[in-house]
């Protein structure tokens, strides 16, 4: 099969769901002649003009609020943020507005809109540039979250995503833009709310989302060099969340540990470890275990920001003090 | 008054269109004011030659985003009482089910696409309710109705740059009744009005506000010149509410006086000065609009007495319309 970036990936999405619908349009800073910082739009303004790659000022919370009223009368527009860290300057229409429309209007209104936009730290772009905050997201019912692991996903997460009824957010990891994957030549979308199980095994649960897919895999790798066979699993959206999968995963290894790369505290790996110890307790050989961002602010300094973030070394670490029985922390 | 029309119809169903809402308004008071209502309520009585001048110049296709004030711009796109008192006692058969209350009652069925309970925070609806007419090559046109207080608000200018850039066509409508929440306009907003829409190059006016058929009049020109992509417009409505900020800010001499209420009520208010309009001209006689408020009346005194007779949604409710496409989004 054919390899392609994830930023390619993220263009054949929306090229293909542009010439599919006619309602499909992308709005944001720098969309259109420059193709975003990233390039991941290239070529899109000269396919479909200007009237449907829409540069903004910058300007935020309008071209957010602007999408919303657009979705609410029969387009489906994808806005583009250009940082995740910008969340923060649109959470009013993004969570006031967009996620709560339809329920407030008792299901006559409705908000097909995409907001895509990046997460991922470690590119020296210190603290306002290297957030991964799909947790706030999630906390807000209304809002479909989606977290590509690769190209392949990136791709079929974003179609679905364009097709879906709701306010859907892909983040998407801007240090992958450049990774290979296969993906097929062929039309495919990736339903939400499907887990993919990236990696089989029987000692224990490794949970990762977007680049910490990636980690989990190199952990279980290492792991598997010392004779301790780890499963992998992906998500792939953690609204909706694949609870089954996970639980049927938690329960045949008995052991787990949840990689994310928000801010461990509050975040996506407390909520997902809350749940296994709610609805797999008895199956558990030891405490679920949480690996997130450090609870603190991006650093710019390289020798401060590899530590804020997992790794695979430290993934292999504490998976081999959970095999051993060993009790970790205040367990 | 402005230019006569000279269609008596018209005239008549404005008259008849103001007279619904202030019945409404009445009503709905006294629904707070003997704890039947859940909630507060903010009023609109005194400003309804704004929402009426407005809405008649309008087509059902059209689209208006309202605010907390809003009962007046759904009686005047079209809704009905027993529908609205339904949503304002949480029932059942609510314009949406009960689940938005005063505060955000929406009826997309003409066009009305909701209260909004953040000040300014429909802005961006919208202006993206126009960028959907302009993408999708209809002409229909977008009214934004705010008040005075929004115009602190920064998406305002936002979204005011970018519908001057793209020529959308949506008119901005500032209902200024002199007060923002507890506090005088001028204590709040700086300069001119209309001048921050012409710093954007877009033509803005202001306007009696409780003058129906001024309002009408201007609004008929705008609306269809922005059908043509000569838009956006702005209007500075010159209004008063008659009640505080909420149905329960009775004592309110601290910020406004009754002196100034009563020369508003008694030599301004929009309703009897288009009545003695209407009988001057003989276009309608005193026992004419005697019977129209009395047949209003009965239509709003059944209306409650349905409304409080009527179904609370069933509790399985609560987790519906959360999404467009999961009938329960906690199953």
């Amino acid at each position: 099969m054919r390899e392609i970036t994830l930023s390619q990936a993220v263009n054949e999405a929306l090229a293909e769901e542009m010439r599919r619908d006619e309602t499909v349009f992308i709005i944001g800073e720098d969309v259109a002649e420059a193709g975003t910082p990233f390039k991941v739009l290239s070529g899109l303004v000269e396919e479909f003009g200007t009237g449907r790659v829409v540069d903004t000022p910058i300007s935020e919370p309008g071209f957010m609020g602007l999408a919303v009223g657009a979705a609410m009368t029969g387009s489906r527009p994808v806005v583009d943020l250009m940082f995740g860290d910008f969340i923060f300057l649109i959470m009013d229409q993004l969570c006031n507005q967009a996620a709560k429309t339809h329920y407030m209007s008792g299901g006559k209104l409705s908000v097909p809109l995409v907001l895509r936009t990046n997460m991922g730290a470690t590119r020296r772009s210190a603290a306002q540039h290297s957030q991964s905050l799909h947790a706030l997201v999630a906390h807000i019912p209304g809002l479909k979250v989606a977290m590509p692991s690769s190209a392949y996903e990136a791709k079929g997460l974003m179609k679905t995503a364009i097709r879906d009824n709701n306010p859907v957010v892909i983040f998407e990891d801007k240090l992958m833009y450049q990774d290979k994957a296969p993906v097929p030549e062929e039309e495919f979308l990736i339903p939400f709310g499907e887990a993919n199980i990236k990696r089989a095994g029987t000692d224990i649960t490794l949970i990762g989302t977007s680049s910490m897919v990636q980690v989990c895999e190199k952990a279980a790798e290492i792991l598997a060099a010392e004779g301790v066979s780890a499963e992998v699993i992906d998500p792939r959206t953690i609204v909706p969340l694949d609870e089954a999968a996970l639980l049927a995963s938690a329960r045949k290894t008995s052991r787990v540990i949840v990689v994310d790369e928000g801010h461990q505290s509050f975040g996506v790996t407390a909520e997902i470890a809350s749940r296994i110890n709610e609805k797999a307790f008895y199956h558990l050989d030891a405490p679920v275990l949480r690996m997130g961002a450090l609870d603190v602010p991006i650093p710019f300094s390289p020798a401060l920001e590899d530590i804020t973030v997992p790794t695979p070394e430290g993934v292999a670490e504490k998976a081999r003090l959970l095999v051993r029985g060993e009790m970790i922390d205040a367990a | 008054m402005a230019k006569k029309k000279t269609n008596s119809e018209d005239y008549l169903r404005m008259y008849r269109q103001m007279v619904r809402i202030r019945t409404f308004e009445d009503n709905a008071n006294q629904l707070y004011l003997s704890a039947k209502m859940p909630g507060l309520t903010h009023m609109y009585s005194g400003e309804e030659a704004v929402a009426v001048g407005i809405c008649e110049a309008l087509e059902t296709r059209d689209k208006i985003t309202s605010t907390h004030r809003g009962h007046g711009h759904c009686v005047a796109k079209g809704a009905e009482f027993k529908e609205m008192f339904c949503e304002l006692l949480g029932k059942e058969e609510g314009y949406c089910r009960g689940k938005g209350g005063s505060m955000h009652i929406a009826d997309q069925s003409n066009g009305n696409l909701g209260a909004n309970a953040i000040v300014g925070g429909s802005m961006g609806i919208a202006t993206g309710a126009a960028f959907t007419s302009k993408l999708l090559r209809k002409d229909d046109v977008a009214v934004c109705f705010f008040g005075d207080g929004a115009t602190a608000q920064g998406l305002m200018y936002e979204v005011m740059n970018m519908a001057a850039l793209w020529k959308l066509p949506v008119i901005y409508a500032c209902e200024n009744n002199g007060y923002s929440e507890y506090t005088k306009t001028e204590e709040i907003a700086a300069g001119s009005i209309t001048a921050r829409a012409e710093a954007f190059g877009i033509e803005a006016h202001q306007v009696d506000g409780q003058d129906v058929l001024a309002v009408n009049a201007l609004t008929t020109d705008l609306v269809a010149r922005a059908r043509k992509g000569e838009g956006p417009f702005f209007m500075e409505l010159m209004t008063y509410r008659y009640h505080g900020h909420h149905v329960g800010d009775i004592n309110r001499e601290y910020y406004r006086s009754k002196e100034e209420e009563k020369d508003w009520k008694d030599n301004r208010d929009p309703i009897i000065r288009f009545r003695g309009y209407l009988v001057s001209e003989g276009l309608a006689t005193d026992e004419d609009l005697d019977a129209l408020n009395a047949e209003i009346e009965a239509d709003a005194e059944a209306a409650v007495k349905y409304a409080l007779d009527a179904k609370y949604p069933d509790v399985s409710e609560v987790d519906m319309h959360v999404f467009a496409d999961i009938k329960h989004a906690l199953a």
